[in-house]
Order: C-alpha cells, then sequence, then structure tokens
C-alpha cells in the first residue's frame, strides 16, 4: 500500500525543508511533549533567533484516541464515557452537549423534565468553575506564582467531592445520560452546594487580590499575545478566549439551550483594563469573572430545586429515558457553550444495511451513529496560536500558551 | 436571513448550477454547492452584508461508505451578527483509488479555522484539499498508512513498526 501520487507528500517535504534550512541560520527548538507549562502532550516546534520566536509550528496527536472512529462503533448512549475523556477537567460539560444533541435527533428534548435540566446545568456550572480555577492556577505556576494554584485547588478539591457524591467518580462521572440521569442527587447535596457557594464566594475576591492586580501578573500578561476579534473570529476561537477579545458572545445566550434562558446572569467580556482589548490578561479575567456568573447560576438553581422542583419519592431520573435510541435518518450538528468554549458535535444518522438468511439486502434501524465529528474548543483555540505568537519573546509564550487553556485530550480526541 | 432567502441571493449571484440541490428533510436545512465553486460561495456569504456568516464552526469531512462511492464535506457556518447558522455541503465521486484521492478546494483563505479542520480530514478520510498552504498529517504520525475513519478502513498489518496489534 505505498502511495505513489507525491502530490500528497509535498507539504510534509516542504516541513522538512523548512526545518533543515532553520538549522542554518536560526535555532530549532522542540519544546513539550513532557514541557510542563504547555499543559499535557503538546510539542511545538520553535524557529527562534536568540530569544525571539519566528515561528511556532504545533504537533498534536500524543493523545489521540480515535473518538470518532469508537463513536462509529458503539450506541449512543456507550459513547457518554468517550466524550467524557475529551475536555477531562469538564466532563459534565460534553456528556451534557452530547446528549441533548441526541436528544434533539430523537425529539423528546421537551420532554426532558425541568428537575432533570436543573440538576444537570447545575452540575455542568459546578464542573466549569472546576475547570476555570484549574486554567487560572496553572496559569499562575506556568508564569511563576505558586500560591494561587494551591488556593485554587483547595477550593476545586470541594467540587471534586461533591461531584463524586452525585455520581461515584471524580472527574470522569458519565452522569448525564441521553433522556435523564444516572441517579437523582444524593440526598442533602443541595444543602452541601449551598455551604460551599457560602464558603467559596469571597474566595474569588481573595484570588483577585493575590494574582489578579498583581503587578508581576500584570507586567507579565498585558499587551501579551493580543488576539483581535477579527483574528479570533476567522480562527474559529470561541469561549473565554472569543470573549476575551470584547466580544459578548456565550452560546448559553445566543442558543439559548436547556434552561439557561430561565437563568439571569452576565456574560463578562474582556475590557484591556489594563493593557489591550484581547490580551492573555483579559482572557484571564474572563475566566475570573465567569467563575462569579456560575456561582449565580448555582444558586438559582438551588433555589428551585429546594422549592418547586423539590425532590419526590417517585421521582425517577431514568423514567423518560428511550429503552432503543433510534433517531430517523438526518444529520444534525448540536453545539453548546462547554468550559472551554463552543463544543460541537456533529451526526450523521442513517439505517444500516445488512442481509437476512435469504440474503436480501434491507436496510435496519440502528443505535450507532454513522459518522460522529466532534468540534472540540481547544482544538480551534489552539490552531491560533502560530498566528498570534510570531515574532514575541520565548517567556511571552509560556504566558500565550497559558492563557489559551486548552486541554491536549479535546485538541486530540 | 431565512434558508430559501440565502438560496436566491446565491443564485443570483452565481447562476443556476452552483446550488446542485438542498436536503430541507432534517432539523437543519444544508445547501448542497458544486465543489468547485465552494470558494466562492463562502468568500460570498462570509462578506456579504445581508448574510454575514463569518464564523466557521465545524468542517467534515465524510466517506459516505462503499456503496455510495461519495466523499464529501460538510461546512458548518455561523453568523455572529445575525446569529444564525447554516450548513453547506459539496461530495464527489471517487473509486477509492489511494493515488486519486477525492479533491476538494481549500477554503483556508476564506477561514483561517478551515486549516487544521482540512488537515484532520486528509489524514481521517483521505481527501486532498487544492490550496491548502500546509497540508500535512495533524493527528497522525507523518508515515502512517491508510485512512482510519473510512468506511473500508481495515488494520492488515499485524505489526505497526516491531510492535504486534492485538
Amino acid at each position: 500500500m505505498n502511495i505513489t501520487n507525491s502530490k500528497y507528500e509535498e507539504a510534509l517535504e516542504r516541513y522538512k525543508q523548512k526545518i533543515a534550512d532553520a538549522a542554518t541560520e536560526e535555532m530549532v527548538l522542540n519544546m513539550g511533549p513532557q514541557h510542563p507549562s504547555t499543559h499535557g502532550v503538546l510539542r511545538l516546534e520553535l524557529i527562534t533567533d536568540g530569544e525571539i520566536v519566528k515561528e511556532v509550528i504545533p504537533h498534536i496527536g500524543y493523545l489521540h484516541r480515535c473518538f470518532e472512529k469508537h463513536a462509529e462503533s458503539l450506541t449512543y448512549q456507550q459513547t457518554i464515557p468517550f466524550t467524557d475523556r475529551m475536555d477531562y477537567l469538564a466532563s459534565m460539560n460534553n456528556s451534557h452537549i452530547w446528549c441533548m444533541g441526541v436528544e434533539k435527533m430523537l425529539g423528546i428534548d421537551q420532554e426532558i423534565p425541568k428537575r432533570i435540566e436543573y440538576i444537570r446545568v447545575l452540575v455542568c456550572e459546578l464542573n466549569r468553575i472546576a475547570s476555570h480555577l484549574i486554567a487560572i492556577g496553572t496559569y499562575g505556576i506556568d508564569i511563576g506564582a505558586f500560591t494561587p494554584f494551591l488556593w485554587c485547588f483547595r477550593d476545586r478539591e470541594h467540587i471534586m467531592g461533591m461531584l463524586e457524591w452525585v455520581s461515584g467518580s471524580r472527574m470522569l462521572y458519565n452522569y448525564i445520560w441521553v433522556g435523564g440521569l444516572f441517579y437523582d442527587l444524593p440526598v442533602g447535596f443541595e444543602e452541601r452546594c449551598r455551604e460551599f457557594v457560602e464558603y467559596f464566594k469571597p474566595k474569588t475576591a481573595e484570588l483577585n487580590q493575590l494574582l489578579t492586580d498583581n503587578s508581576i501578573f500584570i507586567q507579565r500578561t498585558a499587551n501579551i499575545g493580543v488576539l483581535p476579534m477579527d483574528v479570533a473570529i476567522n480562527y474559529g476561537c470561541s469561549g473565554p478566549m472569543l470573549r476575551g477579545s470584547g466580544l459578548k458572545w456565550d452560546l448559553r445566550r445566543i442558543d439559548g439551550y436547556s434552561v439557561y434562558p430561565e437563568l439571569d446572569f452576565e456574560v463578562p467580556i474582556g475590557t484591556g483594563m489594563v493593557g489591550t482589548v484581547g490580551d492573555c490578561w483579559d482572557r484571564y479575567k474572563v475566566r475570573v469573572d465567569e467563575i462569579d456568573q456560575s456561582i449565580r447560576i448555582i444558586e438559582q438553581c438551588l433555589d428551585r430545586l429546594q422549592k418547586e422542583l423539590k425532590r419526590t419519592p417517585e421521582f425517577d431520573p431514568r423514567a423518560k429515558m428511550p429503552r432503543k435510541l433510534t433517531p430517523k435518518p438526518q444529520d444534525f450538528y448540536f453545539r453548546g457553550e462547554g468550559a472551554k468554549g463552543e463544543l460541537g458535535f456533529y451526526f450523521i444518522h442513517d439505517k444500516k444495511r445488512e442481509t437476512d438468511k435469504d440474503g436480501n439486502l434491507r436496510l435496519a434501524d440502528t443505535e450507532v451513529p454513522f459518522r460522529v465529528k466532534a468540534r472540540g474548543p481547544s482544538f480551534c483555540n489552539l490552531s491560533v496560536l502560530p498566528e498570534i505568537s510570531r515574532g514575541v519573546m520565548i517567556a511571552d509564550l509560556i504566558a500565550i500558551i497559558g492563557s489559551i487553556d486548552f486541554v491536549l485530550g479535546e485538541v486530540d480526541r | 436571513m431565512s434558508f430559501e432567502q440565502i438560496k436566491l441571493l446565491l443564485i443570483a449571484k452565481f447562476g443556476e448550477d452552483v446550488i446542485v440541490g438542498e436536503e430541507t428533510g432534517g432539523l437543519q436545512p444544508a445547501l448542497l454547492i458544486d465543489p468547485d465553486r465552494i470558494i466562492d460561495v463562502c468568500r460570498e456569504l462570509r462578506d456579504n452584508p445581508k448574510t454575514y456568516f463569518d464564523f466557521l464552526s465545524c468542517l467534515t469531512g465524510v466517506d459516505y461508505g462503499v456503496e455510495d462511492g461519495r466523499f464529501g464535506v460538510v461546512y458548518h457556518l455561523a453568523s455572529i451578527p445575525y446569529q444564525t447558522q447554516l450548513t453547506l455541503k459539496v461530495s464527489k465521486e471517487n473509486d477509492r483509488n489511494e493515488d486519486e484521492l477525492p479533491s476538494f478546494p481549500s477554503i483556508t483563505s476564506i477561514y483561517g479555522a478551515a486549516d487544521w479542520h482540512e488537515r484532520e480530514a486528509y489524514e481521517m478520510i483521505g481527501m486532498f484539499f487544492e490550496g491548502h498552504p500546509d497540508l500535512r498529517k495533524l493527528l497522525l504520525p507523518d508515515d502512517w498508512e491508510g485512512y482510519p475513519l473510512r468506511k473500508d478502513y481495515t488494520t492488515v498489518d499485524k505489526y505497526y513498526k516491531g510492535i504486534k496489534i492485538d
């Protein structure tokens, strides 16, 4: 199986030639895949001239686990644990969006009980806070501030504990199912969650004192890695990355899926308070502000869950779960706001061709999708990196990478 | 702009034959575009003040199966000013000869986001994008043989670089 058409190898040859040429004048520097500040197994090939980065060539795929191939051979329900492993810092968001997409295809999205949707949003927002805490904490470490990391992880541990209580697992939950939930919330969860909210509310103010307004931190991040809004849109950046560039674009508001239209929250954007709009500091600040907004959403969810949507003994979170997940043949793209940005799933569902015992070809219903494409927000956010890091210092590149806040599990899938 | 209006706009600009069909049965209607005109169509949809589809949400390469013998690309566009979405599809027949991959024009000149998505479609489905600036493999190793997301893909070799595949 040797490919003889040289057209398909041309780009590879050109790349090899570029690296070979660079070795004479400039220096080629490999950063990663084991470098701690590349947040996982990202490898960046830097063509440098002294301290100046002339070009960044990202190499990804070290964590590729064939999500799309798996999804083509497993049923919709069986794929949910795989979606958890994409953005493993915000697993609830991934499975929520996957399940909503499948429910839309089945046409049962209006039948989901309100209590289930509120529980879903509650756990998703808790998970979003956990994800942002990691982003903020590790960003501090990247540029030399160790204390915020410990503070963030201390608070994140509360969330991990609560979600473990809910689902039985610390990070990869498999809690949200198509048409329902794995279980109802455990008894006493709402009260525990309120305790956490009261404990956590003053913490962002502390974090702001410690890191956000820290002058060393501002010097390292303000006016660095400026991402103009038009470039951000052109490269498909979304989430805090796009909002950091000053655009109010949050799919929870725009598409208004699930119960988000009933909830009251703001969409924070970057304003260029200490530098230029769209710099690293703005992206960082958007995440800090989003934590406050998520806390607001959680409080509203708890209000509803403790009052009009109270738990009843006969409430069964699996009551609406279809026994067979067989949508009509169609294709459907569903997008939602994950912790890192627009997470989309594109499903193509078709009937399965099979031959019966007489040898006749027939079309049968199937629970397995024909093709699934996952559009990870980190994937697109990372693809803008070569564009915004041309001509920066190597130390600033670390600040830019950290501010993108990607998860390699989602980049590589 | 509604789906019908977008269709009329494209026909008025490029003529009848630019749209080779449409799919309106499902939840999201899709326009089937002539593969050779996709760059013009995307540029018009992005720059026209009535549509402003400035955001490429997703680009998917699809192998429609051995029986069907077609390969396609699906574009999901979104308009940030108008908050609308649009699906475009192009497809071509191909006989699965790996020396003659199905070839589509690259839209990296319109949307930067298409860069990595097209590289992924190239390595996974085995489709070539004319005019792509850097069409190397993205997720797979450079020396990977075959196209894993093709429907007829099988791991023929028992060994990959001396490592046994179970």
